[in-house]
Order: structure tokens, then sequence, then C-alpha cells
């Protein structure tokens, strides 16, 4: 359904980048906080996908506030490696309203050595296997997370092996 | 974070009416690991001495050899009696590593390795992957194309829905049905081998369109399928509606509330089962499933029987949609079922084998690829297991950076625990069937 404001004025382009574009795209009192405050990195609207980077020390707090605001479902949780840059990992968190009808990426980037941040299962339990698995599969570690083993490798395995670093055919 | 003090903070409020204040605390839904399984047996046996018998629990290793568990999904189960403590899922016997695969292959050349990740929907997996990257190259898909992919998904649902029901109604005890199923499901195979001119792996919806034109005549045989399918869908509940067994095997098993199935990220028709009224299609449409009249099946049963109406209300709907998409499908006989854009889909044999032109583009596209322009995108459509969603990563170059599979099973799965602690462990059986998981598209 096309919006009608924004049918009426087409001359105005949308801020596809940045706060602007994070406070035209996001609905909900507990997020425009959010963008506002010292979390907020960076945010992008492409192929009519809103994606808002935060600091990985607030993602808990932050999946919190977009909880609130009626993203209710959790839908998946994976990783980029962009070896060899720095912040290496690019954590993507990808969250669902029900009500709105929308979704939003929710990016925390970071670092190669020793990457760690802290577990949403306790604002989300079904973060539980998904995290797991980037753990597994890219060696991030999760503060807080229950019991973080691995889940599609045997325990004993060596290496991550969704790293870029990680030859395809693996070590031999 | 101090933004976030301000908020009023227990109402923990879902659109669904459902609060999780009064349920299980969001920790406490966290599954346990295999190990926390173990420990905790070993931690209820009473010291060696007056009774050895009592207070013992034991701990049961169902899988991942289990034909009830459908595939290798290897649960450890910690047993009081026949009640069951706790339970863990343990997986990835089935890890092939497709997403690390996919990162050495062009874009074009991922589609058959999505066919093997849902093996009884293969081409929602095609769906969901071509969509994503269609939309980082910002394809336009020709309405003809839009409208065989939507009856084909349709007809995946079915073909899938027939396997759930013929392996669960076999693990109640109920065999016929499953030979029932199955005669069904080989027309349809039938159906997907003509089309593609493989049973399962099918590899038909493509990027920019679908694979090859539909032989003459196909039209004719889904038109068969489907006249004569609602009648066999009688047929199934003819042998189970009314049967005390399948009933009682059923009904109050492997409860799972709205609040429950949403906290742990259940979709599809086991969120559907428990109320709520969610579904992709009608909901955040794609493939142009807003042209289609539909009605989403919910159910306010929240156990396996209730997951067991849906399946077969959907598999009726499925059929509607089918017969939908074969009418609009004769107006708008001639169109092209691929968009217009030569430097990406291949040119067909006869233009590749007379023109110069489309020699050279088929040439490059199958040495080169095509290169997608950067950034990221993410899929999401409604399989038959669930909400399934594809996060491809472009970095600018013909191979994806990385491709992220999100399937209904994997987190279906870890509803499991909620649904069989302090129950039977011949509930366990059912309620394995009712949240109908496919292990390739669990462990990738």
């Amino acid at each position: 359904m096309p919006d009608p404001q924004t049918e009426a004025q087409p001359e105005a382009p949308e801020p596809t980048t940045g706060k602007q574009a994070a406070l035209a795209h996001y609905i909900g009192a507990a997020g425009t906080k959010l963008i506002e405050s010292e979390c907020f990195i960076d945010a992008k609207w492409a192929l009519n996908e809103l994606t808002i980077e935060v600091i990985p020390e607030a993602i808990v707090a932050v999946c919190e506030a977009v909880k609130h605001d009626g993203y209710n479902f959790f839908e998946d949780l994976t990783a980029v490696d962009w070896y060899p840059t720095e912040p290496r990992f690019r954590l993507a968190y990808s969250i669902l309203s029900m009500g709105l009808k929308k979704r939003i990426r929710l990016v925390a980037r970071v670092s190669g050595d020793s990457p760690k941040l802290d577990s949403i299962t306790g604002v989300w339990p079904a973060a539980n296997f998904y995290e797991r698995e980037v753990f597994d599969l890219f060696g991030v570690h999760f503060a807080g997370h229950p019991r973080l083993t691995r889940i599609m490798m045997p325990d004993n395995w060596e290496g991550h092996p969704l790293r870029k670093d990680y030859p395809v055919e693996g070590y031999r | 974070m101090a933004f976030i003090d301000e908020l009023d903070k227990p109402k923990t409020r879902d659109t669904t009416g459902a609060t999780l204040a009064g349920f299980r605390n969001a920790e406490d839904m966290v599954i346990p690991g295999v190990e926390d399984v173990i420990a905790s047996s070993t931690g209820h046996h009473a010291p060696h001495g007056t009774d050895p018998v009592s207070n013992q629990t034991m701990i049961l290793n169902m899988g991942p050899q289990h034909p009830s568990t459908h595939g290798v999904l290897r649960l450890v189960i910690e047993l009081d009696g026949e009640t069951i403590v706790s339970l863990a899922p343990d997986i990835g016997y089935l890890h092939t590593g497709i997403e690390k695969t996919c990162e050495a292959k062009f874009y074009q050349q991922v589609i058959p390795l999505t066919d093997r990740i849902d093996y009884l929907a293969p081409m929602a997996n095609n769906l969901a992957y071509a969509l994503a990257v269609e939309k980082l190259l910002g394809l336009e898909i020709p309405e003809r194309a839009q409208v065989i992919r939507v009856m084909f998904m349709e007809l995946m649902r079915i073909n899938s829905h027939l396997v759930w029901l013929g392996t669960h109604a076999m693990d109640i005890g109920a065999l016929t049905v499953f030979l029932y199923c199955f005669r069904e499901r080989e027309q349809l195979l039938r159906i997907f081998e003509a089309v593609s001119g493989q049973r399962m792996m099918t590899s038909y919806i493509r990027i920019g369109g679908l694979a090859l034109e539909m032989p003459p005549g196909l039209t004719d045989s889904i038109k068969t399928f489907l006249d004569d399918f609602p009648s066999k869908i009688a047929e199934y509940e003819g042998l189970l509606n009314n049967n005390p067994i399948w009933k009682s095997r059923l009904q109050g098993v492997g409860y799972l509330t709205a609040a429950e199935a949403i906290s742990l990220g259940v979709t599809g028709p086991p969120l559907r089962a428990s109320g709520v009224d969610f579904d992709l299609r009608r909901d955040m449409p794609y493939s142009g499933y807003e042209n289609y009249q539909f009605k989403v099946c919910v159910s306010d049963g929240c156990d396996v029987w209730a997951r067991y109406i849906v399946r077969m209300d959907e598999m009726r709907e499925s059929v509607s949609i089918c017969h939908q998409a074969l009418t609009k499908l004769a107006a708008l006989e001639g169109q092209r079922i691929v968009a217009d854009a030569p430097k990406i889909i291949l040119p067909d044999r006869e233009q590749m084998k007379t023109q110069m032109e489309s020699l050279i583009h088929h040439f490059k596209i199958v040495t080169e690829g095509f290169a997608v322009p950067a950034g990221e995108a993410t899929s999401s459509i409604e399989a038959p297991h669930g909400m399934m969603n594809y996060y491809v990563v472009s970095d600018g170059t013909a191979k994806p950076y990385r491709v992220h599979m999100r399937n209904a099973d994997f987190a279906n799965l870890q509803a499991l625990e909620t649904m069989c602690k302090g129950k039977l462990i011949a509930d366990v059986v059912a309620v394995i069937g009712s949240i109908d998981i496919v292990l390739g598209a669990i462990d990738r």
C-alpha cells in the first residue's frame, strides 16, 4: 500500500543513512530513545529493510527496547566475517513485529581477538540455538548464555568453519 | 542503559494479547544441553544404601537412528519411570556445511544446494534464495513466473504435509495412512518430474524466474490432481478423525501456549495452532500472494491435535490457491517466465545456438557468473514448516559473501522441551511428529 503522504511530496528524497533514516523508518518510543542515545552508531535504509547498528555492549538493552516497541519475535541471528578488516565480525539480529508487520535488523560489530558480547537469551529464549550456532561456526562468545557449546560440529572440533580464514575443504 | 530504565519494565506484552507474566521466565525456557540433562540425572541419584530403586532417574538416548525422530535427531531424555524430567536435543549429525559451500559457488550455482536443505519442499528453498538475490539485483519478475511459483509453492506445501501426515500417523500406529499419503505424493512427484526433470531436487525456481517452460498438458494433470485431492483429504480424515487411538494420543498432548511459542521462535503451523494468527503469505506477501483469496488456518487448541487440524485445513486452502493460480495462468498464456536480464539469466538453447550475443552471454554467465551489487538482503517466505528466511550478503563479486538460512525447523525444535517436560515418553513421539521437522533444514 503506497503511503499517501509520501506520494504527495515526491521531491523530498528520503534519508537512507544515519540517524535521520532510522528515525524516519522506526516506529516506537523506546527505540527512538535508543536512536537518540549513545548506543546508536549508524543506520541504513536500503531495499525496504532497516538496519540499525548499535554498540555491542548495549545489545541486550537494545533488544529489550525494540521488544517493548512491539518487535515481539526473534527471527534470526547470524554473523558475517569481514576478515581481515576490523572489527571483524558483524552480527545481524533479525527481529520481527507481528503487529506492525515489519522487521528490523540490529547489527553489532565485534573485534577479531576474543570476540564477545552479551547473550540475549534472557530477552528471547529462541536465541539459544542461534547463539550456539554462531559460537560454533564463528567462535563468537556470548556472555550469560546458559550453556555455550558446539551445536553443529563435534565437541572436539578445532577451528570455526564459517570464518573466512578457514579453508573450504577444511584443514588436512 | 539509561533509556531502558525509564520504561515500565514488567509488561512484556506481545501483539497477541498474551503476557509472559505468569508463565515461566525467559531464562527458564532456555532448553538444557545434553550435559545438563546428564548432570541433572546424576544429581537426582539417591545415595547408594537404603532403597536403590526409588529416587532414581534414567538417561535414555533416543536416536539418532530412531525411526520416529524423522531423521538423525538425537534426544537425550532423563526419565523418572515413564515421565520426562528433562530433555535435550542433540543435532549436527547431518551438518554438511552448506553455508560454507555457498561462499565458494557462483550465485546461480547455489540453487541446487538449497534443494538439499528442506528436501521435502525444495522449491520453497529455491524461492527464498531467489527472492533474496533478486532483491539485491532489483529484478522485476514477470507475472506468469510469479503465478507458477505460487502454484508450485502450494503443491510443495501439499507434498510436505503429506509426508508429515503419513509419518506422523505411522508413529502413532496407523500404518494405512502412510500408504494413502504416499500414493498421492507419488502423483505430485510425477508433476515435479514433468516440470523440472527431477522428482525431489527440482532446482526449478531460478534467480530471475524459472528454469523451464511447463510442458504442454501439465496444467491438465495438475487440475486432475487438484480436483481429486479434496476427496483424498476426506479419506485421511475418515481414517483418523474418529479413531479413538489417534484422538487419545493427540488431544491434550504437547501443550504450547501462544506466549511460549513466540518466545521460543516457533513459526508455521505450530504457531497458528497455538492461536497466533500470523501467516507471511497474508501479512507480508511476496510473489503476488496478495492477489489470492485464502483463509489462514488458526486453532486455539495449542496441542498436537490442533496442529493436525491446522495442517489438514492448510492442504485444502492450498488446493484453492492452486485453482486460482491455474485460472490466472490461463489468462497469461504467452508471457515470459524469466525477467528481462540477459546478463543474469541463461538464454534458452535455441537462442544460444543461433545468436552470437546470446552465446557470449551464456559463456560469460557459465564461466564468470554475474556480479551482484554489494549489500545485504533478507527474504522471508511461509514455507510448509514455517518461516523460512534467507540472508544474503554480497560484496559486489559473482560469489555470495555469505548466505544464511533461517529455517523454521531449527527454531521449532527448541520448543520440544517445553512441550514434553513432565509428560510421558510416548508423547515425545507424537510431539516430534507434530512439529514436523526435517533434519536437513536443522543441520544444514
